[in-house]
């Protein structure tokens, strides 16, 4: 049998808003994924920990707070320390466009807007693990 | 039929007369542009009245309060117009303020950081970059002396945004207003304070339910008799419809978790019209704007029921539901940012018909980032040409009457009732929250949302539909990130700097205070800011003693 996709969705830092990862979560399940919420205030290093516990295929980050410039590279960089940058990492949230090519640049995977339909979300995932999001 | 409408009538006349004498009318006259003089309260005539329209409608500035909490609402002074501001260090944000208050803003609104809503100082590990991201940060008493610098506490009122540690926080703003040379008898404003939304919807709990309930109602009484003029809880619905909740449950969620603060206080010893006065509401507008306008007039029509019928309050001030409305920042979209205004005008005006208390307009480029100068003002001048131009303030209550909205104010009550009696069967709202069920319910209608909005069954102009190339918005508020440093400097600054043995006596006693269930813990919290014990320090000593909620 396939295995199923396995995705860790988190929330870095101290923003407690989680109506967009709860949503991105949801829409993968349904697209028949398996997600797992890490919940609000996580780490870098317990973001990577728990993607590397449950062996994940992809972490989606998720921010509203504006600390993604410092967050979400922090999470790359806590995945390469324990040997997992095979994991990509992709997020989303209130990011303004300037600050994409910065994100992209310190190993995000990808960046989604609000606005983003689920299914480009999705879409990106299943290229990713199938290995053709490199092109 | 008519004796009861008459007296009613008559009632709400002398009232007038009353409020008239102390606040007289904006205008000798209000006219139209074509000279049609405009009452201040439109009514059935004799012949049309019925039992109904007494019973259900009635008049402004009478039980059940449909119509409005003052007899003669926007004629004598309009709302409040409060934009919620702050970003960065207390400097950057006391300039925002002083700027607004130039610009005929009537009251300050303060948005904290996360760090200081969640109980860190700024160089906490917690905080890594979220220092003055989202709000000032304030690490001790010195970060609100700055905030608050040349602004006369005794003309200004203010609204701070902050729920798990507000204790610390109004202890502060009491102890600049000391040293202003206000005292605390004469300060005005409204702290958040409304801890079981932040289980629900917003996320920034520190304490489990239990400790979190008594610190607010230590703040009720301890205000009842120190600071008579401050909202000592704004109950905020405006988040729970912000994580996607329809209008009936943004209403029947905070009526319901209105009742477990008022049962909690109540437990605590107090009786209900000591501090039910007290009581402030905070509620959401988004954009269908006559189901806006109709659940603002139903939530006052239940509110004034039960708290007459169910808890038998007798003043008149525990009846009327006060509330602050902003505007919805997720019906913004990032795309076309300038059609947000557009928005923005529409959920304001159904919160001026819905008889609002005070407003915050949202900026248009909130979906990108905190607003500039430019988009805030602009923000501003929405409520300004609301309430000068439209001429929608000079009669009480224009929407009363349309069979619509009478009907649909009818159909949001029935509704939110049953989800009410649904959460009373439950054990009321605390336990609601802890078994989940206003979060998944939340849930629910925020996925709904999504799929209507992807499948184009909802049009929202230029995200879904009505698209165009976008350029990249440059023009945005940047928070600078040597703050985060600076900050984390001038903590390490103060702690340097004060009488330690002070700090740690102060804490001590506070720690001793919260073992003890019955003390208020209030007067030594304020103790403790006095001697410049940080924010976090002081939440940290009662995380040691309460424990933290982790989240469902």
């Amino acid at each position: 049998m396939e295995r199923k996709i396995r995705v860790l969705i988190a929330k870095p830092g101290l923003d407690g808003h989680d109506r967009g990862a709860l949503i991105i979560a949801q829409a993968l399940r349904d697209h028949g994924m398996e997600v797992i919420y890490t919940g609000l205030r996580q780490s870098p290093a317990q973001i990577a920990q728990a993607a590397i516990q449950e062996d994940v295929d992809v972490v989606g980050l998720s921010s509203l707070s504006g600390g993604h410039k410092t967050l979400f590279p922090k999470v790359v960089e806590a995945l390469k320390e324990k040997d997992a940058e095979d994991i990509p990492v992709i997020g989303g949230g209130v990011i303004p466009d300037e600050d994409i090519a910065y994100l992209l640049e310190q190993g995000v995977q990808k960046i989604f807007t609000p606005g983003t339909p689920t299914t480009e979300t999705v879409d990106f995932i299943k290229s990713c693990v199938s290995g053709d999001s490199n092109e | 039929m008519t004796e009861r409408f008459n007296e009613q009538l008559n009632e709400w006349k002398k009232q007038v007369e009353k409020t008239n004498e102390r606040f007289p009318e904006r205008k000798e006259q209000f006219v139209n542009k074509s000279d049609i003089e405009i009452d201040p309260l439109y009514f059935p005539k004799e012949d049309q009245v019925d039992e109904e329209y007494s019973e259900k409608i009635g008049f402004p500035g009478q039980y059940p309060y449909t119509r409005g909490i003052q007899p003669s609402m926007y004629r004598n002074r309009f709302w409040t117009m409060r934009q919620y501001a702050g970003f960065g260090s207390a400097e950057e944000t006391n300039k925002r303020f002083r700027y607004l208050l130039e610009q005929g803003q009537t009251g300050l609104s303060v948005a904290f950081d996360l760090p200081t809503q969640i109980g860190y100082d700024s160089d906490d590990s917690m905080s890594e970059g979220e220092v003055g991201k989202v709000g000032v940060a304030i690490d001790s008493l010195e970060d609100m002396e700055t905030l608050l610098k040349g602004i006369p506490l005794d003309q200004v009122s203010t609204s701070m945004t902050i729920n798990a540690p507000a204790s610390v926080l109004l202890c502060m703003y009491i102890a600049v207003a000391e040293k202003q040379g206000v005292p605390k008898e004469k300060v005005t404003g409204t702290i958040q304070n409304d801890i079981l939304k932040e289980y629900i919807a917003r996320g920034t709990y520190i304490y489990p339910p239990k400790p979190s309930m008594r610190l607010i109602t230590n703040i009720f009484e301890y205000c009842a008799n120190e600071v008579p003029k401050f909202n000592t809880i704004s109950i905020s619905g405006y988040h729970i419809r912000e994580a996607g909740s329809t209008a009936v449950q943004e209403v029947a969620f905070t009526l319901a978790n209105g009742m477990a603060y008022v049962d909690a206080a109540i437990e605590s010893g107090l009786e209900v019209d000591q501090f039910a006065p007290r009581l402030a509401f905070f509620f959401n507008a988004h954009n269908n704007f006559f189901e806006e306008a109709a659940k603002f007039r139903a939530a006052r029509r239940i509110w004034a029921k039960m708290m007459k019928e169910k808890y038998k309050a007798q003043n008149e001030k525990s009846w009327r539901l006060r509330f602050h409305t902003q505007t919805g920042g997720s019906t913004l979209t990032a795309q076309q940012p300038d059609n947000n205004i557009v928005r923005v005008a529409l959920q304001a005006l159904s919160a001026v018909l819905g008889g609002t208390q005070s407003l915050h307009t949202n900026s248009r480029d909130e979906a990108l980032a905190l607003p500039t100068e430019e988009s805030a003002r602009i923000a501003l001048r929405t409520q300004q040409i609301i309430a000068h131009e439209s001429g929608v303030a000079d009669t009480v209550d224009p929407l009363a009457g349309s069979y619509y909205v009478e009907q649909m104010t009818d159909e949001i009550e029935k509704e939110v009732m049953a989800y009410i009696d649904r959460i009373e069967e439950m054990g009321g709202a605390v336990q609601a929250v802890e078994e989940g069920y206003m979060q998944r319910e939340i849930h629910q209608a925020a996925y709904e949302t999504q799929k209507k909005i992807e499948s184009q069954e909802e049009v929202i102009v230029g995200m879904n539909e009505f698209k165009i190339e976008e350029e990249v918005h440059e023009d945005l508020l940047r928070v600078d990130e040597q703050l985060e440093q600076n900050q984390v400097k001038q903590v390490q600054n103060v702690r340097d700097q004060r009488n330690q043995p002070q700090v740690d006596e102060q804490l001590n006693k506070l720690k001793e205070a919260a073992q003890k269930s019955h003390e208020n813990l209030m007067p030594y919290i304020l103790d403790c800011v006095k001697s410049y014990a940080t924010v976090g320090e002081i939440c940290h000593v009662l995380r040691d003693e309460f424990g933290e909620y982790t989240g469902m």
